[in-house]
Formats: C-alpha cells, sequence, structure tokens
C-alpha cells in the first residue's frame, strides 16, 4: 500500500518531516517500509509548449523545435516522435537534473544548437506502467491549458514523498488515505478533516430508472447505485492522474480514474457499468451459478462458481462482485450514462472467489479485508462530487440504497484494571479515553470503566482485548516498563529423553561425524534408488496434497537416502570424504491423515579421515561405523548390543551388514549400502551407514553405572593367537573365551586378524589379548596358564581352533 | 704397628708423596693415605667428563675393590686405641668424596639433559595429529543455545506433532477457516482436515489443554515448521523456537523485560530492542520486536536496510479465547508467547548471508562450527 503525504495533508495537518511521520506511524503498528521523494533529484524542469517543429537539415530521424517556457523561446532537438505543435511537454533547461542523476547540457545535435530536451515520465522518475499506454515509452503530454514555465515537479505532484505501508491482515481500514490519516490523527492529537461530499443534481430522479435485487443477502448486505448522465469520457485531470500514480495506479479515463481515486482515498472499492448497456436496467445481485461462464474486462472467460456472487442483468452475469467487472457493460469512449456501484460484499466469499480465479485486484484486496459498511454511500457520493467538479458527467437525484442488514454498533467495556493486569503498566480511564477517541471510538463513562462503542470502520476491533491493543499501541509500547515474571519457582531442565538426544548429538559430533539438516518430505523414486520392494511397508508413505513439486511431496519413511543424497551432492562437488548424521523424524501413516511421528538416528560415511604427515588416514569403513556406535553405546550407557549378520536387507551390501539388536529389542541396521544402490544414488564405491531408532535405544540405555573398586592385585596378560576357519565369527570365539574364563578373566580384546603366509587359505589368525585379574589375591603363572590352556582347548573343540606360534 | 707392604706398594706411585713413605709409619701413614685418597678422589672426579667415567671414579676409590675400602681393610692392622682416630678421618673422606660425587653427579646430569634438550629440538610450528570430529548443525547450535537461557529461567522443553490438524494448527489458535490471516501461512496439506504445521504454535494450545487448570506453564518449543515457500528467502521446511508463558498476573512489561534479557544474552549486552505493534490472531497485545542492527549497530547499512533494526521474532498476550479453549479462565490468567525463526537468528550469528546453505548441507559448510 502506498500513500501519499501530501494527499495525507487533505485531511490531518502535518508538520512533521515524512520519515519522522513513518517512525510514529511504524511505532503505533501502521509498519511504514519506506519513504521515496518523489522527485528527489530532479530540477529544472518546466512545463513548455511546442510552437513550431520543422525537419533536421541533416538527420531524418530528428526534427527541430521551438518551446516556449512562458519567459522564453528555447530551439530544442529532439528524437521523440509522438509531439506535435502546441503539446505541453516537460522541458528541461540546460543544466537540469533528472531521474538517474542525468544532467542536460547545451549541446549541438548535428549542427544544429539544442537547448535543453523534453522528458519522457521516466525521466522523470515515475514508472511507465501507471503512464497512459501511448506514452509510457514516448515523451510526457502534459493536458492543454496547463500553464506554461511552471515547474513540472509541482504540476505533476512530484513534490511528495510516498510511505510504502506493509500492513497487518487485521487493519483493512488502513488500506485508504483516510484510514492512514485517521490513525497520524490519533497519534499526533490532531483533528481529522472529514468533509461531507457536496454536488449538484439534476432534476430527474433515479427511481424507476434503476432497480437491484439483492438475492443473496449473506454475501451482500448493502449495494448502493447511482446514476449518473451526460457522460463525457475523456482523461482526469492532471491532480487526479498525480495522485494515482502516486499509489501505483495507472490512469486510465475521467470515470476509472474516480473509481480508483475514491477507493484509494476512502477504500471502498466501487464499480462503473454502462447504463445502457445494462439490460432493462437492472441488476441482480446473486450467487454465480456451478460453472457459469463471463467474459471479464480483459477479454477472458471466466468460470464461476456458488462461491462467488455474480452482478448479473436479466442476461447474464455483467460483474463477478468484488472482484472484476464483464465486458460486455464495460464504459468506454461511447458510454453516454453510467450505473455506479458502491457494495459490501462478504469477505470471506470474496477471498475464495479471488482465490478460485486467480485474481487478485486492488478491490478484492479490500473486499477480502472488510471494508466499512457504514461508508459505501459516503464513498459514491464522493465520486457523484468529483464526477461533477471535473465536469465528466452529470448525477441523477438521489440513490437506490439497498440496505439488508444495516451495521449493529458495537459497545466494548474497557476497564483500566483490566488493562493493567494485562500490559503491566497503569493506563488512566481519561487517557485511555482520549486514545480512543482520537481514533474515533465513542466512549461513556461507566464507573471506573469506559463504554466504547466501535466504529463501522473498525471491524476488527470486538472486545476488550483489542481496545487494550489500541491504547497500548497509541501510547507507546516503549512506555511499558521492562520487569520479569515473578511467582513460584519452576524446575527448568531436559527431560532424561532430552538430555538423551544432546548426548547422542555431541557425541557423534565429538567422533567424526557432522550433523545434518535434511527436509522432511522427499520424492517417491526414493524407494526404487534404495531397492525397496514394491510391496514393502515402507512405501506407504504420508502424501502431501499441494507440493511445491514432486521432489518434496511424500513424507519420508526412512532417514537414510536424505544422508545419501547428502554425501552424493557432497561428493559431486569433489567433497569426496565426510561422516554425516541426523536425528529426525520418519512419517508413518497411522490410519486416515494420521501419522505415527518416529524419532531416527541415521549416519553415513565415505572415504577416509585425513591422515597427518606423521599419521596414515583412516578408511571410514564398516568398523569405524561400528566403532563409533560401540562409543556411542558406551556413553549412552547402553545394554550390551550385539551385531548380527544380516544379508537380505535389499539396501545394504549382503556380506558387510548386522542389525543392532539390545536389551531383547531390534535397534536398527548398520552396514555398508549395496554397490547398486550407491551407483543410482552416484556415490562413489563404499558408503556405511546405520539407522537407529531412537525410541528403542532409549529404552535400552541410561544403565546405572556402578563403581567397580580398583583391583588391589596386580593382573596377568597373556596373548593368546588362534587359526580358525574365515567364516568363524569373532563374536562367537570372544564368548567362548568369556565364558571360559569365567570371573578371573577381567578383560579380553581382540587385537589382531592375519591371514596370508603361514595361514592355510581359508583360514585366519585371530590374537587376542586376555588380562587375568583377581580381586583378593596375586594371581600365579602356572593358575593362569592352567587357564589359558582351558581357554585354547575350548576353542579348540568348538571351533577347531588351532593354537598359533 | 704392622707394615703392610701392598699399602706401601700402592703409595709408592704417588711420587709427589713419596717421601711420606719415608717418613711415616703406623697411624700417621694410614691417615695420609687416606687424605692422599680424599685429593685424589676429588680430583679425578673433578675432571670426569661423563656419568660413565665418574662411575668408574666412583668404583675406583668407593667400589667394593675401591682403594678407601682397601685402606679401611687394613685398619684390623691398627690398635685398638688408633682405630677410632682412623675411623673419624675415614668418615670425613668419605663425606668429602661424597659431596664431590654427588655435585659432579649434579653437573653432569644437568649437562646431559642439556644436551639432550639441545638435540632433540623438533619443529613445533609443524601441525599435530588431525583429530577426526564432526560438529553440530548451526542450527542445533543456536537453538540448543536459546534453550540454555530458557532452561536457566525455569522453562521447560516441549515437542508435538509435525503433522497437525487444522484444530491445533489454526482453528485453536484463533484462527478460524477463511481468516485472512490464513494467508501469511501458505500451508502444506495432507487431507482438509490435516495439514503440516505452519509454526510450533499447537504446541502452545496442546501443552496448556494438558495442564489446564495447573499453573504456571512455562515452556519453549523448539520444532520444524514448514510453510509452501520456496525462495532465495524462503526454505519450505524451517526451523522455530516458540516460547509460552501463562500464570496469575503475567503481563505485557514481563513479556519485555524476559526478551529484552534473552535478546542480549543471544547478541551481546550492547544490543537495543524496538517493539512494535504487529497483528498475531494468537495474541493481543501482538508486538514485533527488532533489535539494533548486530552489523552496524544501528547506524544503518545493507543488512538492515538502512534502518538500523532488524526484526527478530514475534510476540504477544495469549489472546484470551486461546486461553479459553485450552481450559484456562482468561479472566484470571494471563501469558505471553513469541516465536521466532532459528534460520535468521543463526544467519545474523554467525554472518550467513545466504539461507539455502543451511539446508545444503555442504560438508565445507559445516565443518566451519
Amino acid at each position: 500500500m502506498y500513500i501519499s503525504y501530501n494527499w495525507l495533508k487533505d485531511f490531518v495537518e502535518l508538520d512533521l518531516p515524512p520519515q519522522e511521520l513513518a517512525d510514529r506511524l511504524t511505532l503505533a503498528g501502521i509498519a511504514v517500509e519506506s519513504v521515496t521523494g518523489l522527485g528527489e533529484g530532479i530540477e529544472k524542469v518546466v512545463t513548455g509548449q511546442i510552437e513550431t517543429i520543422s525537419p533536421h537539415p541533416n538527420a531524418d530521424k530528428l526534427v527541430i523545435t521551438q518551446v516556449n517556457t512562458g519567459t522564453e523561446k528555447l530551439q530544442i532537438v529532439t528524437a521523440a516522435t509522438n509531439v506535435g505543435k502546441s503539446d505541453i511537454v516537460p522541458v528541461a533547461l540546460v543544466g537540469a537534473k533528472l531521474a538517474g542523476g542525468f544532467v542536460i547540457k547545451r549541446a549541438k545535435l548535428r549542427g544544429v544548437e539544442s537547448l535543453g530536451m523534453m522528458c519522457s515520465g521516466q525521466e522523470l522518475g515515475i514508472d511507465p506502467k501507471t503512464m497512459p499506454a501511448d506514452q509510457a515509452h514516448g515523451i510526457m503530454i502534459l493536458p492543454p491549458g496547463t500553464p506554461l514555465g511552471r515547474d513540472a515537479k509541482e504540476v505533476l505532484g512530484l513534490n511528495d514523498y510516498i510511505l510504502e505501508l506493509d500492513l497487518t491482515p487485521n487493519r483493512g481500514d488502513c488500506l485508504s488515505v483516510i484510514g492512514v490519516a485517521r490513525e497520524v490523527a490519533a497519534l499526533l492529537g490532531r483533528p481529522l478533516r472529514l468533509a461531507e461530499p457536496a454536488f449538484p443534481e439534476l432534476e430527474e430522479k433515479i427511481d424507476g430508472q434503476v432497480q437491484v435485487d439483492i438475492e443473496a443477502p449473506d454475501l451482500c448486505p448493502r449495494y448502493i447505485a447511482r446514476l449518473i448522465k451526460n457522460v463525457r469520457i475523456g482523461r482526469s485531470p492532471l491532480w487526479m492522474q498525480s495522485r494515482l500514480r502516486s499509489a501505483g495506479m495507472r490512469p486510465i479515463s475521467n470515470i476509472v480514474d474516480v473509481t480508483n481515486y475514491v477507493m484509494l482515498e476512502m477504500g471502498q472499492p466501487l464499480h462503473a457499468f454502462d447504463y445502457d448497456l445494462l439490460v432493462d436496467h437492472q441488476l441482480i445481485v446473486r450467487r454465480a451459478g456451478d460453472k457459469e461462464k463471463m467474459v471479464s474486462l480483459d477479454d477472458v472467460t471466466r468460470e464461476l462458481n456458488p462461491d462467488m456472487i455474480a452482478i448479473t442483468d436479466p442476461s447474464g452475469p455483467v460483474a463477478v462482485a468484488g472482484i472484476m467487472g464483464g465486458l460486455t457493460s464495460e464504459v468506454t469512449e461511447k458510454t453516454t450514462a453510467i450505473l455506479l456501484e458502491s457494495a459490501y460484499f462478504n469477505p470471506v466469499s470474496i477471498r475464495r472467489a479471488s482465490k478460485a480465479l486467480g485474481l487478485r485486484s486492488e478491490a478484492s484486496i479490500r473486499f477480502e479485508k472488510g471494508i466499512d459498511i457504514g461508508g459505501c454511500l459516503r464513498a459514491i457520493n464522493r465520486a457523484a462530487q468529483l464526477i461533477c467538479e471535473m465536469g465528466a458527467g452529470e448525477v441523477v437525484s438521489g440513490t437506490v440504497d439497498n440496505y439488508i442488514s444495516p451495521y449493529k454498533e458495537k459497545t466494548v467495556l474497557f476497564r483500566p484494571a483490566r488493562a493493567a493486569y494485562v500490559l503491566g503498566m497503569e493506563v488512566t480511564k481519561n487517557k485511555a479515553a482520549e486514545i480512543l477517541t482520537g481514533l474515533q471510538f465513542k466512549t461513556q463513562d461507566a464507573g471506573e470503566n469506559l463504554l466504547v462503542t466501535v466504529p463501522s470502520h473498525r471491524a476488527d476491533v470486538s472486545n476488550e482485548e483489542d481496545l487494550i491493543e489500541e491504547v497500548a499501541r497509541l501510547y507507546g509500547y516503549h512506555q511499558v516498563p521492562t520487569t520479569l515474571p515473578y511467582g513460584p519457582t519452576t524446575h527448568g531442565t531436559k527431560t532424561k529423553e532430552q538430555l538423551f538426544r544432546t548426548l547422542i548429538a555431541d557425541t557423534l559430533a565429538g567422533t567424526g561425524f557432522n550433523e545434518v539438516v535434511t527436509y522432511s518430505f522427499t520424492h517417491p523414486r526414493v524407494f526404487d534408488l534404495m531397492h525397496i520392494p514394491g510391496d514393502s511397508p515402507l512405501r506407504n508413505t504420508i502424501n502431501i496434497q499441494n507440493p511445491l513439486s514432486e521432489e518434496h511431496s511424500i513424507m519420508r519413511t526412512m532417514l537414510l537416502p536424505g544422508l545419501l543424497e547428502v554425501l552424493a551432492k557432497n561428493f559431486s562437488r569433489r567433497v569426496q570424504s565426510g561422516a554425516i548424521f541426523e536425528p529426525g523424524k520418519i512419517f508413518i501413516p497411522a490410519g486416515a491423515g494420521v501419522a505415527e511421528e518416529r524419532k531416527v538416528l541415521a549416519a553415513a560415511a565415505m572415504g577416509q579421515a585425513d591422515g597427518g604427515w606423521n599419521t596414515p588416514p583412516r578408511e571410514l569403513d564398516f568398523y569405524f561405523m561400528k566403532g563409533a556406535l560401540e562409543n556411542l553405546f558406551q556413553v549412552l550407557g547402553t545394554a550390551t548390543a550385539t551385531f548380527h549378520p544380516e544379508s537380505t536387507d535389499p539396501s545394504f551390501h549382503p556380506g558387510r551388514t548386522a542389525l543392532i539388536k539390545a536389551g531383547g529389542r531390534r535397534l536398527g541396521i548398520i552396514g555398508e549400502l549395496h554397490p547398486q544402490v550407491l551407483e543410482k544414488f552416484e556415490l562413489p564405491e563404499r558408503v556405511v551407514a546405520f539407522e537407529i531408532d531412537l525410541e528403542a535405544l532409549f529404552f535400552v540405555s541410561g544403565q546405572p553405572r556402578v563403581y567397580r573398586p580398583l583391583p588391589k592385585f596386580p593382573g596377568i596378560e597373556r596373548d593368546l593367537a588362534l587359526v580358525v576357519k574365515k567364516e568363524t565369527p569373532a563374536a562367537d570365539i570372544l564368548e567362548a573365551i568369556r565364558n571360559t574364563g569365567g570371573e578371573l578373566l577381567s578383560t579380553v580384546a581382540l587385537f589382531d586378524i592375519y591371514r596370508g603366509e603361514q595361514v592355510p587359505e581359508g583360514y585366519q589368525s585371530i590374537a587376542f589379548k586376555l588380562k587375568y585379574q583377581a580381586g583378593d589375591r596375586t594371581l600365579t603363572d602356572a593358575e593362569v596358564s592352567e587357564l589359558t590352556a582351558a581357554i585354547a582347548a575350548k576353542l579348540s573343540a568348538r571351533f577347531g581352533a588351532e593354537l598359533r606360534g | 704397628m704392622k707394615y703392610n707392604p701392598s699399602l706401601q706398594g700402592r703409595i709408592f706411585y704417588f711420587t709427589k708423596n713419596i717421601i711420606l713413605t719415608y717418613t711415616m709409619q703406623g697411624v700417621d701413614l694410614v691417615e695420609e693415605k687416606l687424605r692422599i685418597i680424599d685429593h685424589d678422589a676429588r680430583q679425578a672426579m673433578a675432571k670426569a667428563e661423563s656419568l660413565e667415567e665418574l662411575n668408574e671414579i666412583r668404583l675406583k676409590y668407593l667400589g667394593k675393590k675401591g682403594e678407601l675400602t682397601q685402606v679401611l681393610r687394613g685398619m684390623g692392622a691398627l690398635s685398638a686405641a688408633e682405630r677410632p682416630r682412623i675411623g673419624l678421618v675415614a668418615n670425613e673422606v668419605r663425606a668429602s668424596i661424597d659431596h664431590e660425587l654427588a655435585g659432579r653427579t649434579n653437573m653432569l646430569k644437568e649437562l646431559a639433559v642439556g644436551l639432550r634438550l639441545k638435540a632433540e629440538g623438533i619443529d613445533v610450528t609443524m601441525p599435530g595429529v588431525p583429530v577426526f570430529r564432526g560438529g553440530r548443525h548451526p542450527l542445533s547450535i543456536v537453538t540448543e543455545e536459546i534453550q540454555t537461557f530458557f532452561l536457566g529461567l525455569g522453562y521447560s522443553i516441549a515437542d508435538g506433532p509435525e503433522i497437525e490438524t487444522d484444530y491445533y494448527n489454526f482453528e485453536a489458535l484463533n484462527l478460524p477457516k477463511d481468516h485472512p490471516a490464513r494467508d501469511m501461512q501458505d500451508t502444506f496439506f495432507i487431507s482438509d482436515e490435516t495439514l503440516l504445521r505452519t509454526h510450533t504454535s499447537p504446541v502452545q494450545v496442546r501443552t496448556m489443554e494438558k495442564t489446564a487448570p495447573g499453573l504456571p506453564v512455562k515452556i519453549i518449543v523448539p520444532g520444524k515448521v514448514y510453510r509452501r515457500d520456496d525462495d532465495a528467502t524462503h526454505s519450505p521446511m524451517f526451523s522455530q523456537v516458540e516460547g509460552l508463558a501463562i500464570d496469575r498476573r503475567i503481563t505485557f512489561s514481563d513479556l519485555k523485560g524476559t526478551l529484552n534479557l534473552f535478546l542480549k544474552e543471544m547478541f551481546g549486552p550492547e544490543t537495543k530492542t524496538r517493539f512494535r505493534p504487529s497483528y498475531f490472531p494468537f495474541t493481543e497485545p501482538s508486538a514485533e520486536v527488532d533489535i539494533s542492527c548486530v552489523m552496524c549497530g544501528g547506524k544503518g547499512c545493507r543488512v538492515c536496510s538502512h534502518t538500523g533494526w532488524l526484526e527478530i521474532l514475534g510476540c504477544g498476550m495469549v489472546h484470551p479465547r486461546v486461553l479459553e479453549v485450552s481450559g484456562y479462565n482468561a479472566e484470571q490468567v494471563t501469558g505471553f508467547a513469541f516465536g521466532m525463526g532459528v534460520e535468521r537468528i543463526t544467519m545474523l550469528k554467525y554472518g550467513i548471508d545466504d539461507l539455502r546453505v543451511l539446508f545444503d548441507n555442504d560438508l565445507r559448510f559445516l565443518q566451519q562450527f
């Protein structure tokens, strides 16, 4: 919304600088985005009349003009083609400055002296979109009779500032100059100057000449019509054109300009029909029929629906109420009588219609916010006044005013004590009354309180809180003190589960993983990329009805693909190594439109951890991932986790994948991705990953930590190297060692695997470090040797393991 | 006194004292020998160049077969009356040699350490062994910071579904169907009645419903939210932190005080704040909060569009209708709510000028945090 500073001055006395006014408004809740000086930087441009045009002796595309600027006659050479003799144009004199810092100098054009330049709108900083079509790219032509030698900025209303407002959706009343002037008046404590429109009316009466029937009073509680005859369509006066331009609108013709002007000034959209083209001079306001058609002003056939309000004559729709007029009754140069409409349309209906038609007009924007139903008559009279003043037509006496459900005044109690309770600041009754009266509310004493009557232009105000806000915002939020709540102490802490999640993220971050944030929605191709079978429940997704694109059209049922996409994107940018993780939600359908939102943790890694000048790089392989996970389990106090070879998951490498279990629950899966999956994601040859259910992990974590006294007696270490079949799972050997070693075996660690020379094909050497320890004595060599021999015997019996070396 | 030929033989070599051999006898001779050992040993030690050499000297004089030991062994030949005197001298000599030995040992050790240190110098400017570390996402870091502040004020952290019903996302927040303010939040729909939440505010109502009529309610709600927008300054998924405090006598001034404190904590003690009236259907009075620009300190720059201010969050007093639908008596109970975009705060804190890098997950970006 653009508001002209000068236009505001019509209604309220203003002396503070535009920027200061903007700041005051912003701090009162009418946010001003920017303040622009219209003619800023433009100097020495005056009005001048072209007296003669003659050909240039040396150039076909140039002409020589003599221009009268009132005080002198200037020879100006121009290439412009849209000017003619006696046109009045803006003339930039020698030394003039134009938009964009362009400076005019005395010049010789192909040998002929030129003492200035005729200007286009753009050269004066006017947006070409707001220029008449024929002048958008040529010289600006001013109306005949424009005085000569005058400052063009003044003539064109360019000595003005434009305030660009960013209004909140509740303040439809400020979509007008008067609405903003009302705020300004209240803010500055000055009167709002509103004059009742006055204009002559013809003897003849409207009665019998116009009939309006409202068949949908719920959608249109008020419809006013006025009849204007002897219409002379032409251009509107320059001052009106300038003001329309200042609001970003293009002047079209005197009648259309008047309707727009009144809309900008008062917030009431008006519509003008060609009276003679309305069948039977009758208007019916009704719901549109399903798929009813109308050709709109822009010559597009529109399909209507019963949510929309159609203004029709007996032959069919002539306008979609509040949105756009129809072509059949358009006001044209031939029009001699018009029917003016000023009505109130249901905001919801307009909003829906505007959405359905994909049309947002200046009118619909205002109707959908709710216009002032009490102001319809004033607005149509203001239009009649302007039409009379510019001699564009004569007003037939009277109106047709179908006001089916008149505005009922709302009264709301304002209690200063309640305001203090909410604001934490005393507001006296008198101060509140002063502020509310300034905004044109009526107030009446009711003991300690005020009985407040809400004016019809403030449809957004309906309860006491609304009034408290009005008072607070005009009083100024900066006046409200700053305090802290007092009351009983509350326990501010993370829950165990929240701490658990923080610990996971911090631990993974500390062991090489970077946290990523990926979108919760994904694309349906993801399942094929992951080799998910057609009948997998993972393909049963929650779908977005109105996605931005297919890329973001379904809610994810797996976290891992998003991580693989992240790695792939990095890989394509030659970032070839890295480990990432994300704690996130997956969305599993659980009945109509309802989802089970499951918290999941996924991680993925590719490439190597950088080595240094004295350390080799480390592969980010399965065992890296497993180590990170084991460390995480350790930190979380997770019950002993076991890893079970898994060869059936289609996304993973069948020989390098394990299911993770702990405390009798399945936690998730860890493994190297299937090479064909990697190929589809355009990932390198090896990527490892895990995905874990966080709720299951939480359930088996947080085991209490119990102190074990430090050993008082020295322990004894023994190494045990065995040759076993390659397929023998290390976990089984470890378990057998532990079981046989019993209590005296305090720790056992696998420290070496060797295949190759000296080890038969199909076998491997596997070496453990065993540490024996007793709590009550120093173990003897004999004891330890015996135990180690027993372990070796057990392994030999169970796995056919042969002691090595 | 017996003549000890071996002793005499030894002494013979010390030409300097040769005369003594002939002029002294018995106990005097023994004493003199001891003195000579003392002198010689100390002199030898003083010349020792290494700990090994020093050790050899020690062995030569003090060892089991050393000279001093030898002399003392010969004391058997002395009379009982003479022995104490020689014993005294022997102790003196022993202490004297030990003293010299200790001094020389220390000196040589220091010398040796010095040499070792000199030889062992490394280039300390060479890089250390790289630690393989990752990091939290900047959005998580900032969310944690926000949480930490409010936990300190006694707030707890609440959570709610991301697929939300129209009721909790809109209706209960005083946003009935066809409310124009729904346009402020373009919504992804799952069905007619379910959607991706457009803000974390539904958790306000969910939490109040569970707690009412219990007081106070003090929560913050970090979470992902979704709006149908995707351009240079909008992401279809982004992060918010919502705050809610409900009690008797919670005031707008409390809201101002709380947020002032918070914003100074987040952006530094010099941060100025500005509360501007605004509109949210679920709060009234409502405000937008601006902070003095973190880049220019309020002088005006490109980041703040030369206004000196940056819009940072929205807030207000919980609308009585929201309190009522959540089960509170709005006449007695008041509260404030606020909501902020974590992306914006993150961008301002780290000087990130492109929203999209936050969701791009380029490791070169992530590794900066």
